[in-house]
């Protein structure tokens, strides 16, 4: 059970039999006045915000999460399934759900998904990954005095910009937090 | 390496904080004001409902200096003032801190109405002292510091800004919710500090009620930049009525299952000699957050309790 002051940017909590997450946290206090806890919530399901405010007395209920560790399998039809190893229980999560993360997802990458009771919402990646560039231009003498980075593309379509020195078939490496191109992978 | 990162950050903060703390210094022994320093750790803070003190053994932090200041006032001191660390439980935000520093003044013989004009002398010696003339530019929005300041009292305030009256609002015990989510975002917009004056009795527990329209306490709050950084009261001096507006409060504090205050009961029988006055209470760390252009209360103070 949270109290009004455990309130904070970040909390997962339960209302109405649905997960929360708070979005934006305001602390306020007219003079001589209550505690006030501006919130701006997300529907961890739907997507769907709305504001409230809470006072000093109110309680909340966490909201009931878990992560597991699963592989991701294959995508169709904008599905993306991955697996329990252990058990072979396998679930799906649509492109929406994944957000960003579908930029990331190679064969059997393990990432933890997570889920509100029995129903998968969402997945955390690993903080790296390492990607095969599928598309680069040819590096040439003299390119580089325009800048030091050219653009590439990996097996899972996303595009960013790395390295000039980067080639097709190399392994790059790839900060899911950021996006952005870290370093080649020696294998 | 981070804690050490965030304290050569504040560098700059930290010197126009301390140049401003010897301005306000400067303002007050200019005006024949005597410097006091009254104990932190008292029997009890005042009881008001939704203030909250922290314990420390078996008596409490101060959550302001009013009592004793008070008790100054009553004993002869005319012209009082007091930089000093408050602390109040449970107030955590980008405007709050626990533990903060609280400038407090006394002066007998006036009303809150001179007082807010004291309030304008003070902030705009500070400002000089600081090197503004006239203005302060404050999270992108010009602060226009020529007097005189803009005044509306809090009724006039609901009339303009809330869908409903305040005597609606109190009774529906929607006031603060209103206050901070319809009528304080409309005062960011005015270009000039802004007075909101007069508030309700149950809402000034030391403030005198105003003679012309007995549900309004003679109460004021200065705001700039759409911060709140100071509250000023005409002082009650009636015992009796003191008496039963902090019973009144002990009784709302313990319905709302908070720790009762024991009653001042020494401040009660000096209130008797103290005579009219008028006192006001600003945020120091909030005042710098504005000369400093700070978008939080971490900003202007060395250390957060997170940070220690």
């Amino acid at each position: 059970m949270y109290n009004a002051s455990d309130l904070r940017k970040n909390l997962k909590i339960q209302i109405d039999g649905d997960p929360y997450v708070i979005v934006e946290f305001t602390f306020s206090k007219p003079g001589k006045g209550q505690s006030l806890y501006r919130c701006k919530l997300k529907n961890m399901i739907n997507g769907t915000q709305f504001e409230r405010t809470f006072r000093a007395v109110e309680t909340f209920e966490p909201a009931n999460l878990r992560e597991k560790k699963m592989q991701y399998l294959y995508e169709e039809d904008d599905q993306y399934c991955f697996m329990d190893t252990e058990t072979y229980e396998q679930i799906y999560l649509t492109e929406d759900q994944l957000g960003d993360a579908k930029n990331y997802m190679s064969d059997n990458l393990d990432v933890e998904i997570l889920f509100f009771g029995e129903k998968p919402l969402g997945v955390t990646l690993p903080n790296f990954v390492d990607l095969t560039v599928t598309k680069a231009e040819p590096w040439a003498k003299g390119d580089s005095v325009t800048g030091r980075t050219k653009p590439v593309e990996v097996e899972t379509g996303y595009a960013l910009q790395a390295s000039p020195f980067v080639e097709e078939g190399e392994k790059i490496r790839i900060d899911t937090r950021t996006g952005e191109y870290l370093t080649r992978v020696k294998e | 390496m981070e804690e050490t990162w965030n304290l050569a950050r504040k560098r700059d903060a930290l010197h126009i904080r301390a140049a401003m703390i010897r301005a306000i210094r400067r303002f007050f022994i200019d005006r024949d004001y005597l410097e006091v320093e009254t104990p932190s750790r008292i029997p009890g803070p005042a009881p008001e409902c939704h203030i909250d003190a922290i314990p420390s053994d078996g008596w409490y932090l101060h959550t302001s200096p009013e009592l004793c200041m008070k008790r100054l006032l009553a004993a002869g001191y005319p012209r009082i003032f007091q930089v000093t660390k408050c602390f109040r439980g449970g107030e955590r935000g980008s405007l709050h801190i626990p533990e903060f520093t609280l400038l407090e003044w006394y002066k007998s013989g006036i009303d809150y109405r001179r007082m807010m004009e004291e309030c304008e002398e003070l902030i705009i010696h500070v400002a000089r002292s600081l090197g503004h003339e006239g203005k302060i530019n404050y999270r992108g929005r010009e602060i226009d510091i020529q007097t005189p300041w803009e005044r509306i009292s809090v009724k006039n305030a609901f009339k303009r800004y809330s869908p409903v009256s305040m005597k609606k609002a109190l009774q529906n015990d929607l006031f603060d919710e209103i206050m901070v989510s319809e009528i304080e975002p409309r005062l960011v917009g005015t270009k000039r500090p802004l007075f909101l004056y007069d508030y309700p009795v149950v809402l000034g527990a030391l403030a005198r009620v105003k003679k012309t329209d007995p549900q309004v306490a003679e109460r004021f709050e200065l705001y700039m930049g759409g911060l709140e950084l100071a509250n000023a009261f005409s002082e009650l001096t009636d015992v009796a009525e003191q008496r039963a507006r902090f019973e009144e409060e002990r009784k709302n504090r313990r319905e709302s299952g908070k720790a009762p205050y024991p009653m001042p009961e020494k401040f009660l029988s000096e209130l008797a000699n103290m005579p009219e006055s008028s006192g006001t209470a600003l945020g120091v760390d909030r005042l710098a957050m504005i000369f400093t252009d700070s978008a939080s209360i971490d900003d202007v103070v060395t250390f957060t309790p997170e940070e220690l």
